[in-house]
């Protein structure tokens, strides 16, 4: 079996090495010496990091329209892909603005007004970094529309007061609306003080999502939904095998097939558009090619390349001696543990519709990053960006799996070719054949104990590329070497004793990327099942033993030490097992926002049942609490899914399953009849929500299965390897 | 082919080809897009409706087959302003997400409840077998207990 894609990355990095050159070979020395410590202070800043909103700020008519209906329209940045962002800064904008909520509308930002965001939408992070700038942007509109209603009014607007969408001086009024009417030009102040947390009406309440009524009534709001007159559907032949080029295509019967107006291909794809969505997906089906295989694949392979010990290694925390070193007479306590590869299964299929028109290009499209399907649309047309307008959807799921959207590229080139609007989607099966996976993982704890006492631990990890892909800097791989996103919970918490963690990176023969928490759920799994192993060895409580190896006074420990106590407190946490049922706890540190879960399991004819979960977050203010709930409660259903059940297989070359049903997932039946959600709020802003909760339940669950069975298991998905 | 049927109370008369699926004349065809295309393999029930009265998933339903037939489509579900029970439970238990798989969720439902009007957990696992990705079960199973409740209420329904 050749090793193609490992060569080429040699092949980079000593390119790398000779641009250097010799010339400044002493200062790239010197970086070279200190980078492992400078990468360590990356990885450990990225733990807990908010990444600030990297949008327009200085504009607040960029997010905020003022209607002549005297309703306000929030232009958004971030997408809305079941998460409730809408809802939360709808909420923020009509607090700051005192406006009732009723009177905002949210949608989604299209490019072409310039609303940009670099980031995206994803890490968790829409709520939490946009907290500050955008209550700063509404306050300064309020101000805006004061100043302009002083001007109308030939006052001075110290007099004016503002009232729900009206401004005052108590005889004479202008409703937001008169005071926008007929202004071609602002003057932008400098931002006022933000209002009191007290002043606020919305913040902190229930409010219900403000995209609830068109998603009960199945209004067509997905990118899958878009339409243009006159329009056109296409289907794009995709590679059933991994690592092989498609070659020798013969379209000949597809030509003829009902329906068909053309077969576009260019050196990169090769599609059939046609009258009709099922021609053109039929008419596809004919095309006959062939394979030119790289190598031979079967998921043997590819657990033999994650495998602690191969591909680039970096120590990501170095704390003291590695554990075989600290105490000769210490036990050296060893396990490893796997998972899976995972799809990422969201319900609405990637696709596009594109609308090329004389040198203009409009496309709907369901992404979560805008701005970088417009510019990686425009390369690839030759158009400027300023050409290409991006309207952004409702998303049918993101979960990790927008980040790149190469069928906007191809509906947008197939669309020019044709003349007219062509709609392009991938079906199921090509959905989960050429998706962008959640890397398979492979674990190595160890600790060193004495006398009951642990004296170290340490996390050896391999794992596959999430952040470092074609959405990533490459100039960020290089620096930072160990992919930030599948480190994302590798690192040991507990402290007061020598911890390490190191990372090895692994390139695979397949895509893989975000998938929501990257590293998370399965970093969790291995170190939090090692933590209640270590717990049982030394015969401690696992809140017990956790809490003694929490002694720092960062806040951030402190804020996970009372989830974690709150946590075992709600649930009743006990090590024993009652009525076949056995609890496992664990918690983890994510994005910031620590997060701690109960489960409460039995097996019931040979499967495994959760009966009941008990969640614990500290996101800092709930912006709308009944949506984080919702979050969590998913989150802890997601994974209970991922932990239980899900797992892709490899067999020449083919990855499969290719479809619901066959790809093994958590349905109604396997929700807990109970899903116990404790907020607290431990900082004074909103952190992350989306994905933290998503860390503890898979090493809670198969905690909880150690203690009912005696058997630790060390793989998931659980239900493979229950006996 | 020609194909005649009611669809949301509407007689409609659609040209296509007689094997293609139902779910894509009811999208492109009719341009009701609240029914959903999830798997194309009836695996996962985003598409799913209702063909006189009963739970059918239209992305595996030929459309020849519903010549003649009444069609519920989740645009039909309600009556003008007047929500279904089961829309209705929807939003009092806020459960949509994404909300990509909810109409196909709420037409299963809408079938289990003519069927079963006051379901069991029981009943709701083993009847409710859609996939929901932003995993909303929980809220849908209280959804439908709820939904159950103001169907007696309104016996109309």
């Amino acid at each position: 079996m050749s090793k193609g894609k490992k060569q080429k990355k040699g092949i980079k990095r000593r390119m790398f090495l000779k641009r250097s050159g010799v010339g400044i070979g002493l200062m790239i020395g010197g970086v070279w010496l200190t980078r492992n410590p400078i990468r360590r202070t990356i990885i450990k800043t990225s733990e807990t990091l908010v990444v600030p909103y990297a949008g327009p700020t200085s504009d607040p008519l960029l997010w905020l329209q003022i209607t002549p209906d005297n309703n306000l329209i929030l232009h958004s940045s971030k997408v809305e892909m079941g998460q409730g962002t809408f809802t939360g800064l709808a909420q923020i904008v009509a607090d700051e603005m005192g406006l009732p909520i009723e009177k905002i509308k949210v949608v989604h930002a299209e490019t072409k007004a310039g609303n940009l965001d670099p980031f995206g939408t994803g890490g968790s992070m829409s709520i939490a970094s946009l907290w500050v700038p955008l209550r700063e942007m509404a306050a300064t509109l309020n101000l805006m529309l004061l100043n302009k209603a002083a001007e109308k009014l030939s006052v001075n607007p110290d007099t004016l007061r503002l009232e729900g969408g009206t401004i005052t001086d108590g005889s004479q009024s202008l409703t937001y609306g008169q005071i926008v009417a007929d202004v071609t030009e602002w003057d932008i102040p400098s931002t006022p003080p933000l209002k009191k947390r007290s002043e606020y009406t919305y913040l902190g309440k229930p409010v219900p999502r403000v995209d609830l009524k068109e998603k009960v009534m199945g209004a067509p709001i997905f990118g899958i939904d878009a339409e243009y007159p006159d329009m056109l559907y296409a289907s794009v032949v995709r590679s059933r095998l991994i690592d092989a080029q498609m070659q020798n295509f013969d379209t000949t019967e597809a030509e003829r097939m009902p329906g068909v107006i053309k077969i576009y291909q260019d050196e990169d794809f090769i599609g059939v558009i046609a009258e009709t969505h099922i021609q053109a997906e039929t008419a596809r089906k004919k095309i006959k090619f062939d394979y030119n295989k790289n190598a031979d694949w079967s998921l043997a392979d590819i657990e033999e390349k994650i495998t602690v010990g191969n591909g680039n290694k970096t120590i990501v925390q170095k704390e003291g001696p590695i554990v075989e070193d600290i105490d000769e007479d210490a036990e050296i306590i060893e396990l490893a543990f796997r998972s899976s590869i995972g799809a990422h299964a969201q319900m609405e299929p990637n696709g596009a519709v594109a609308n090329y028109q004389e040198g203009n290009l409009e496309i709907k499209v369901s992404t979560q990053v805008p701005q970088l399907t417009q510019s990686e649309v425009a390369k690839a047309m030759g158009m400027s960006k300023k050409e290409v307008n991006i309207i952004p959807t409702f998303l049918g799921g993101g979960f990790g799996r927008r980040l790149h959207t190469p069928n906007a590229i191809q509906a947008a080139k197939m669309s020019k070719a044709i003349g007219r609007p062509v709609k392009s989607f991938f079906d199921r099966q090509q959905e989960f054949q050429n998706d962008t996976f959640r890397p398979p993982t492979h674990h190595v704890m160890k600790a060193a104990v004495k006398d009951g006492e642990i004296l170290g631990i340490e996390h050896q990890f391999a794992s596959g590329d999430t952040l470092f892909n074609s959405a990533m800097d490459p100039g960020i791989e290089r620096v930072v070497r160990a992919d930030i996103g599948s480190v994302r919970g590798g690192t040991i918490i507990y402290d007061g004793m020598p911890r390490r963690a190191t990372y090895y990176h692994v390139d695979l023969p397949f895509a893989t990327s975000f998938w929501r928490s990257l590293g998370l759920l399965a970093n969790a799994f291995a170190i939090e099942s090692f933590i209640d192993e270590l717990a049982l060895k030394t015969k401690q409580s696992p809140v017990d033993l956790r809490l003694q190896y929490m002694r720092d006074d960062n806040p951030y420990i402190v804020r996970a030490k009372k989830v974690l106590k709150t946590c075992a407190q709600k649930a009743g946490y006990t090590d024993e097992v009652k009525d076949g049922r056995a609890m496992g706890i664990a918690l983890t540190i994510d994005t910031g926002s620590p997060c701690a879960h109960v489960a409460e399991v039995s097996i019931v004819e040979g499967s495994i049942k959760i009966h009941k979960v008990t969640a614990v977050l500290d996101c800092g203010i709930a912006v709308n609490p009944d949506q984080v709930r919702a979050q969590v409660e998913g989150c802890v259903c997601m994974g209970i899914s991922a932990a239980l059940y899900e797992k892709m297989d490899l067999k020449e070359n083919k990855l499969f399953p290719i479809n619901y049903g066959s790809y093994d997932m958590a349905l109604m039946r396997d929700t807990p009849k109970e899903i116990d959600v404790v907020l607290i709020e431990g900082i004074d802003k909103p952190g992350p929500v989306g994905e933290p909760p998503l860390g503890p339940i898979g090493a809670a669950i198969s905690n909880a299965l150690r203690r009912l069975t005696g058997e630790r298991l060390t793989q998931m998905p659980l239900s493979a390897f229950i006996s | 082919m020609k194909i005649t049927f009611n669809i949301n109370g509407e007689p409609r008369s659609i040209d296509t080809d007689g094997e293609a699926p139902l779910l894509w004349v009811i999208r492109d065809g009719l341009n009701l897009k609240g029914t959903k295309y999830g798997c194309g393999k009836a695996a996962c029930g985003a598409c799913t409706i209702h063909v006189d009265g009963m739970q059918v998933r239209s992305c595996s339903y030929p459309a020849k087959f519903a010549e003649g037939k009444e069609i519920t489509t989740i645009e039909g579900l309600s009556q003008g302003d007047n929500l279904h029970p089961v829309q209705q439970a929807w939003i009092d238990e806020v459960v949509p997400q994404c909300g990509y798989c909810q109409p196909g969720f709420m037409m299963a439902t809408a079938a289990l409840l003519k069927e079963i009007p006051n379901p069991t957990d029981e009943d709701i696992d083993n009847n409710i077998i859609n996939v929901c990705r932003c995993a909303t079960y929980y809220r849908m199973r209280k959804a439908i207990h709820k939904a159950a409740a103001l169907a007696k209420q309104n016996p109309s329904e």
